[in-house]
């Protein structure tokens, strides 16, 4: 018998009550100044201290969710099954560092410091020194070859490129790795909005084939074949082929503009794991949570800045998120 | 080993040991399964500990029943009263310790399960607590039914 997470899916089932849900958004978004914003968040429990900033609150809420999965999971091999999420934030880093050896200049703030799988000084000395040993098997080989890239050519569209299709691939591997529906679907579902996103982006600026064939990371869903085909042709071409696919409802979306698009995509994984809420056992609940708890802090975000840059209510409610609870 | 099958009295001690042994261990399984998502709403909230405790409790009665069972048996053949029986009426108290071995064990750890589940109705809401306990209680009837005709055999002997 597996381990059941009896306890650990009962205390996410506490945790969830805290979660915010639609009211409480309403309520966050009515709030007349970015101030009063704060001071709605800080009685919710966000943030250490009364003066806590934005960034330190939304920081801190995802640290406390990487606290309780760590507390949660411990079996080894599904503590790391966890790491998809975190893949992301580690070819970050790549990426930055990199961008950063080759510039000679040291930015501030470039670097996600938690919430990686990998060390941030460890990267940095790896690209330092190019030498890609001391990095897991699925970084180093592109580390290696948009390091050339980018030393070699200077071309950085092209490192950001290999380097955000190892990402993808990455994510899916671990996916299809983990044996779990829930982590399996959200690698599937991830990958194949990149894959549309580049598709498009690529389209409007009119991309050539060996650029797409680079970019697109294979998946089930979609056939990059018939991907790379669309997008070398049309707009119209890869709505019509998406019309073919599980994604023909993200067209009106993408139609609407990229951040349209960005929500369609944050709303099909939210209701994607929605049944989570109902399993009283395995890990599923917990990487749910760690989902919800994502996208909350992404619908916060919108929020405050919206209140920050004085931008109208209606305007900012359009591109908040269907909440998890 | 031959002898314990030529023996009335050995083969209903064997009887009475796997009532209480199966029956006992469904309900282990079941109240231990139960107990950890209990531990896990209290660890957040200790203000539901009374109504988690009953849910965490409705698992244990198989062990109970499995246990009624062997003291029916024993006190029936010569151990804690009553006469020894012969090989046949040895056979019967086996078969008739049998629903309630098995039933409470298959059922204990179901039980535990579906209790586990409805603590996180009661951890999310509270309220529903009369609802949630109806899941788990569902599961009970055939632990109750496997007791009825494990009794109706034992005494009738």
């Amino acid at each position: 018998m597996g381990e059941l997470y009896a306890y650990a899916v009962a205390r996410i089932r506490s945790k969830e009550l805290g979660l915010l849900n639609k009211q409480a958004l309403d309520q966050l978004l009515s709030s007349k100044t970015y101030e009063d914003c704060l001071r709605f968040l800080s009685e919710k429990g966000w943030g250490d201290s009364e003066n806590a900033t934005a960034e330190e609150m939304l920081a801190g809420e995802r640290d406390k969710t990487w606290e309780i999965v760590n507390e949660l999971v411990k079996d080894q091999k599904d503590k790391e099954t966890f790491n998809v999420f975190l893949y992301a934030n580690d070819f970050h880093n790549l990426k930055a560092a990199i961008k950063e050896a080759y510039t000679g200049k040291q930015v501030p703030n470039i670097f996600i410091e938690t919430g990686t799988t990998v060390g941030v000084d460890v990267i940095k000395e790896c690209v330092k020194n190019n030498d890609f040993l001391a990095l897991p098997d699925y970084m180093r080989k592109c580390a290696e070859e948009a390091y050339e890239v980018q030393f070699q050519t200077g071309d950085s569209q092209l490192c950001d490129i290999i380097i955000d299709k190892a990402t993808l691939e990455a994510i899916y591997q671990k996916g299809k790795e983990s044996k779990n529906d829930l982590i399996s679907g959200y690698a599937e579902l991830k990958c194949a909005a990149a894959n549309i996103n580049i598709a498009i982006r690529s389209c409007k600026t009119k991309k050539g084939k060996e650029f797409l064939e680079r970019a697109f990371a294979k998946i089930d869903t979609l056939n990059v074949d018939r991907l790379v085909e669309s997008a070398l042709n049309s707009e119209d071409a890869i709505y019509d082929y998406l019309e073919t696919t599980t994604y023909a409802d993200a067209i009106d979306a993408i139609k609407e503009s990229s951040s349209a698009f960005e929500k369609w995509c944050d709303d099909k994984i939210m209701n994607y794991i929605k049944p989570q809420k109902y399993k009283a056992f395995s890990y599923s609940p917990i990487a749910a949570y760690v989902l919800a708890k994502e996208n909350e802090i992404k619908s916060v975000r919108i929020i405050l800045s919206g209140k920050l840059n004085d931008l109208p209510e209606e305007e900012v409610k359009e591109r908040l998120r269907e909440m998890y609870v | 080993m031959e002898a314990l099958f030529e023996s009335g009295t050995g083969l209903a001690l064997l009887g009475a040991a796997f009532a209480s042994l199966f029956a006992g261990c469904g309900s282990a399984i079941g109240c231990g399964i139960a107990g950890q998502a209990a531990a896990g709403v209290v660890t957040e909230d200790p203000s539901k500990f009374a109504k988690v405790l009953i849910l965490e409790l409705l698992p244990g009665t198989q062990g109970i029943y499995g246990l009624i069972i062997a003291f029916v048996t024993l006190a029936g053949i010569g151990i804690l009263g009553g006469d020894a029986p012969t090989v046949a009426e040895g056979w019967y108290y086996f078969f008739g310790c049998l629903p309630i071995g098995f039933v409470g064990l298959i059922s204990g750890m179901h039980q535990g399960k579906t209790a586990a589940a409805s603590i996180g109705v009661v951890a999310k809401q509270p309220e529903q607590f009369g609802k949630s306990l109806i899941f788990p209680a569902m599961v009970e009837t055939y632990a109750i039914l496997a007791l009825l005709v494990s009794i109706l055999v034992v005494v009738s002997i």
